[in-house]
């Protein structure tokens, strides 16, 4: 029992910080139609921001919660600076081509983000200071769940609320909403679509920071390549849970989390891998929208 | 009030829009009929900066609107009803009029003229927090127009109101226009193909063929012209 609650927890912790990245993929996805290939980059930006800060304010003294803060908080703002400038050079230029053409320019992107963190820092793997706080309550249960998994979870479920209620209940969500389902007809209706996709860029990013952040400080070590790695997981959780969909993208987090994790933990970790694509496969086959997604007709 | 200059606008590299001047005075009903793929909801769009002319003027209320983008010219009161409605499906029925008033910041005011569309559509108030995609063609064209009308708009365009609707909810949509017209004195710009029904509410019509206009009179004339009635009118 108690192996299969630190599974259960670790599968939710993996699954958390795969919500924060895919909730960028679908959602970039419902408004503009593009799998953002760069999006994993944004990532790991924002954990490499987080390193550069931490090791600052390190050296100046500061104490533990005010360097995690600022770390936290400039890696938000340089991802989403990122993500900004991002969505302008390599995807606003190409709205109006073929499909395909933002796609390799998503692609290009990320090829370009990884040799720029590569030749600016380094391909080894650096230590990352372990930000998050210890939970001392949580001794005992150690060998169950560490502190730094609370924290992933409870920050991730900050978020998903803060979400929610920015995309069900404000202006700028509203017009979100609007966009992801009519584009025509938000700009006919006064909806700048531009700044629309703008804001929906940056939400995604200050997510994927955050999540950067926080699993690099769970791990304890990061390279220029985390991103490509956790972005393809997250894009696949967003595609099990429906691409577009918000409350698929945080399923089929979950979902690919726990299947990670308990696969690892009662079979081979070697086949962690297999089994979550497996999983892919199997759920498209019988889904082929996605766990929530919705198969449209399109009317010719 | 709206002047529209020569006109040319292009999808790639076909050429839809071919030239098209007309102008449409204030309180004016003004219809534009022709057969399908004349131009006529390139024209609204146009007009609205959804796809924007190559070249050519457009003018309302002598401000230049052919390069502004689609949201400006919303916020100067210039509305459209698409043709297909486009209701936002996941939208409920008053968040779908909460988006007509996306640009205005009276909440108060916002309020009043949602209650004012719901005595205008009855039904619609009974759908309130329906999803706008679970309606009927009906009650979604209701729930366009309703919509248009949220950002209390100077000229209204409507595309197509009477596509693929039953005779009696056709005729209650071309009562409520009449009415938009004469109570709050909304200038009126009706894209139709049933031509017949169109010119009957339209004090002036324009032709539209092959991306040109062809003919413009006063919806009188056009009833009775030969050549409308053969090509426009079934008789």
């Amino acid at each position: 029992m108690e192996y299969f609650l630190e599974l259960f927890l670790g599968g939710l912790t993996r699954g958390s910080i795969y919500a924060l990245i895919a909730l960028g993929y679908t959602m970039v996805y419902g408004i503009i139609e593009l799998i953002n290939f760069a999006h994993g980059e944004i990532y790991m930006i924002g954990a490499f921001t987080a390193l550069i800060v931490a090791s600052v304010l390190n050296i100046m003294g500061f104490g533990p919660i005010t360097i995690l803060i600022l770390a936290m908080v400039l890696a938000v703002v340089y991802s989403c600076a990122y993500g900004f400038t991002m969505e302008k050079i390599a995807y606003k230029p190409l709205r109006h081509s073929t499909r395909l053409a933002p796609l390799i320019s998503a692609i290009g992107m990320s090829i370009f983000f990884q040799n720029y963190v590569l030749l600016a820092q380094t391909s080894d793997f650096l230590p990352f200071p372990s930000l998050l706080p210890e939970l001392e309550f949580l001794e005992p249960y150690a060998f169950i769940i560490r502190s730094s998994e609370v924290f992933i979870i409870l920050t991730t479920l900050v978020v998903m609320v803060l979400l929610t209620l920015l995309i069900k209940f404000t202006r700028i969500g509203k017009a979100m909403r609007a966009t992801a389902q009519d584009r025509t007809m938000a700009m006919l209706v006064g909806v700048d679509v531009n700044r629309v996709i703008s804001t929906t860029f940056i939400i995604g990013s200050s997510m994927a920071a955050i999540g950067g952040v926080l699993i690099a400080s769970h791990i304890g070590q990061i390279n220029f390549y985390i991103g490509f790695i956790a972005g393809i997981k997250a894009f696949t959780a967003a595609v099990l849970g429906g691409i577009g969909s918000i409350p698929g993208a945080v399923l089929g987090s979950l979902v690919l989390g726990w299947t990670e994790s308990f696969a690892t933990g009662y079979i081979s970790s070697d086949y962690e891998d297999v089994f979550a694509f497996g999983f892919l496969v199997l759920i498209l086959i019988f889904r082929p929208a996605g766990l929530l997604g919705k198969t449209t007709t399109q009317k010719v | 009030m709206l002047k529209v200059r020569d006109i040319r606008t292009f999808y790639g590299n076909i050429q839809a829009l071919k030239g098209i001047t007309l102008e449409i005075a204030e309180g004016e009903i003004i219809t534009l009929i022709g057969g399908n793929g004349a131009g006529k909801s390139t024209t609204l769009m146009s007009i609205c900066g959804v796809v924007p002319p190559r070249c050519g003027e457009i003018f309302f209320r002598g401000t230049p609107i052919h390069d502004m983008s689609p949201e400006k010219i919303v916020a100067l009161g210039i509305c459209q009803v698409p043709e297909g409605r486009r209701i936002f499906p996941g939208l409920t029925v008053k968040e779908n009029l909460e988006m007509g008033a996306f640009l205005r910041r009276d909440a108060q005011g916002i309020k009043s003229d949602i209650d004012h569309v719901f005595d205008l559509f009855p039904i619609l108030a009974q759908r309130r927090n329906q999803a706008g995609g679970t309606l009927s063609g009906g009650e979604q064209q209701m729930l366009a127009i309703s919509r248009a009308l949220m950002a209390r708009p100077k000229l209204l365009l409507l595309d197509e109101p009477s596509l693929g609707l039953a005779p009696l909810i056709i005729q209650q949509i071309f009562e409520i226009i009449k009415k938009i017209n004469t109570e709050s004195k909304t200038t009126i710009f009706l894209v139709e193909q049933n031509a017949n029904l169109a010119l009957k509410v339209a004090h002036r019509g324009y032709v539209m063929e092959n991306g040109l206009i062809t003919m413009s009179d006063s919806a009188a004339n056009l009833l009775g012209n030969e050549d409308v009635k053969k090509a426009y009118l079934g008789l």
